[in-house]
């Protein structure tokens, strides 16, 4: 049975499937980095109103299940977007994917982001404030890479959960790692060996990483 | 140069500073001391505007210090140089980009022109050979140091200290304690919170000593640590300098 999958044809249609999760959770991460350090601001500002939809944004997005938000973006936003425009909206599942995962991760990177930011030595703001530096530079040049320093480890977890989580975009259609298990499944009417097969593959997209970041790590920790 | 006039400073209920006002000319050395907790190091974060004043106020040659008149007050507060007890150097820096961050982008110096600066400051402080290394690599008083060269690299009027060396292991206060007397002998304004008697009394001209946020005595520093006045400055007098006998 293994052959059958192991086919040039079936590993290559799953190969694609596990690409397509990697790009999935490289964008989301990508954007969820954008996001973060935008709604990470906006909780640090001195202004109330940004800091409550800062708090509201992170709160819903990590307090509701992704799968019902997957969902609300693919299945729930054409129809309130019916009801507003009265035109129908035709969604791709691959860019509702990605921005349902964006929202998400967005949220997490925004409080890694900000206690990231909030774990740097007060001294180092004081340091900056003595010597004239505009907040600007001393963001650029002394908070925030102290501050990414700190991160990055999360910021590999958080990577590697995106990695399983985009599994969840395959409830909507889309071909990646999971969903192209279950069609070779539901076509030789077996699931067991492309279950198994696609688990290995995720197992070594997360632990090649995890590796890749512990090398950085310890280089790092040389100038610390 | 500087006048401080009654200026009160409250954190929730407590009191830090209460009422002090005093003044410092151009030339100064004054060293702020007292027991721990006794608002001198607030008083200094006053001036600089590291903390904002309850009441009173600071003036900076006849010109007040407000923080509403944005431009004036950077300028103000740009003419002080100050030094942690932490140093707080940049540790994602080398110790030659430590001096010339601020020079490059307040002071919009060229790099040559900064390091240059930093070069000639750095070897005042003894320390040009560790102009590539990384903080982490250097001694706590090797840091404080670096933390001089790089006030100093803005051509500060006018320095304060906030305890310079109360973080440093005993065998490395002498050497910043030297830069310091240095600078003063050069003509450097200087405000020092410290707990070193000993520098107090022979490189500080005057010596301000406060208590529970009051500023108690104030006076040259021979006469204060020969004839104390008051009795509270007596007390700590007595109990700072170990006498076997």
């Amino acid at each position: 049975m293994w052959e059958t999958f192991l086919s040039p044809d079936n590993l290559t249609y799953m190969l694609k499937g596990a690409g397509a999760s990697l790009a999935l959770a490289l964008g989301a991460l990508f954007f969820g980095v954008i996001i973060g350090i935008i709604m990470a601001a906006m909780k640090l500002s001195k202004s109330k109103i940004l800091n409550v939809i800062g708090t509201v944004y992170v709160e819903i997005l990590r307090g509701t299940p992704m799968l019902l938000q997957v969902l609300f973006f693919y299945l729930g936003v054409p129809v309130l977007y019916q009801m507003i425009t009265g035109t129908r909206l035709r969604v791709d599942p691959y860019v509702v994917g990605l921005i349902a995962m964006s929202l998400n991760s967005g949220a997490y990177q925004t409080e890694l982001i900000r206690s990231g930011i909030q774990g740097v030595d007060k001294g180092q703001w004081e340091a900056c404030e003595t010597l004239g530096i505009s907040y600007v530079t001393m963001m650029k040049e002394v908070i925030l890479p102290q501050a990414f320093k700190r991160i990055i480890p999360p910021m590999v977890s958080e990577f590697i959960t995106l990695i399983k989580d985009s599994s969840l975009i395959s409830c909507i259609g889309v071909a990646e790692l999971l969903y192209t298990a279950q069609v070779l499944g539901a076509k030789y009417y077996n699931y067991l060996d492309p279950l198994i097969i696609a688990g290995c593959m995720y197992l070594v997209m997360t632990v090649t990483i995890s590796f890749i970041a512990r090398k950085i790590e310890k280089r790092m920790a040389v100038s610390d | 140069m500087i006048k401080v006039d009654h200026l009160s400073k409250h954190f929730g209920g407590v009191h830090a500073v209460n009422d002090v006002s005093l003044e410092v000319n151009k030339g100064d050395i004054v060293c702020l001391i007292g027991p721990s907790g006794s608002g001198k190091s607030t008083l200094l974060r006053c001036i600089h505007g590291l903390e904002t004043v309850d009441e009173g106020a600071v003036f900076m040659d006849g010109e007040k210090m407000d923080p509403a008149d944005k431009a004036k007050y950077r300028q103000q507060r740009n003419r002080m140089g100050f030094v942690f007890q932490h140093f707080n150097l940049f540790p994602n820096k080398t110790v030659l980009d430590n001096c010339t961050l601020a020079q490059i982008t307040v002071l919009k110096r060229s790099r040559e022109e900064a390091e240059k600066t930093a070069l000639e400051y750095l070897e005042k402080v003894g320390l040009l050979d560790k102009k590539d290394s990384y903080p982490n690599q250097l001694s706590g008083g090797q840091k404080q140091r670096v933390a001089i060269a790089r006030a100093l690299c803005m051509n500060p009027d006018m320095m304060l200290f906030d305890e310079p060396t109360s973080a440093l292991d005993p065998e490395m206060i002498k050497e910043v304690l030297e830069v310091m007397k240095e600078l003063g002998r050069q003509g450097m304004t200087m405000i020092v919170v410290t707990h070193e008697m000993g520098f107090a009394r022979h490189v500080a001209n005057r010596v301000l000593f406060l208590d529970q946020g009051h500023l108690v005595e104030e006076g040259d520093s021979e006469s204060f640590f020969t004839n104390p006045k008051s009795e509270r400055a007596q007390d700590f007098l007595s109990k700072v300098f170990y006498d076997a006998e």
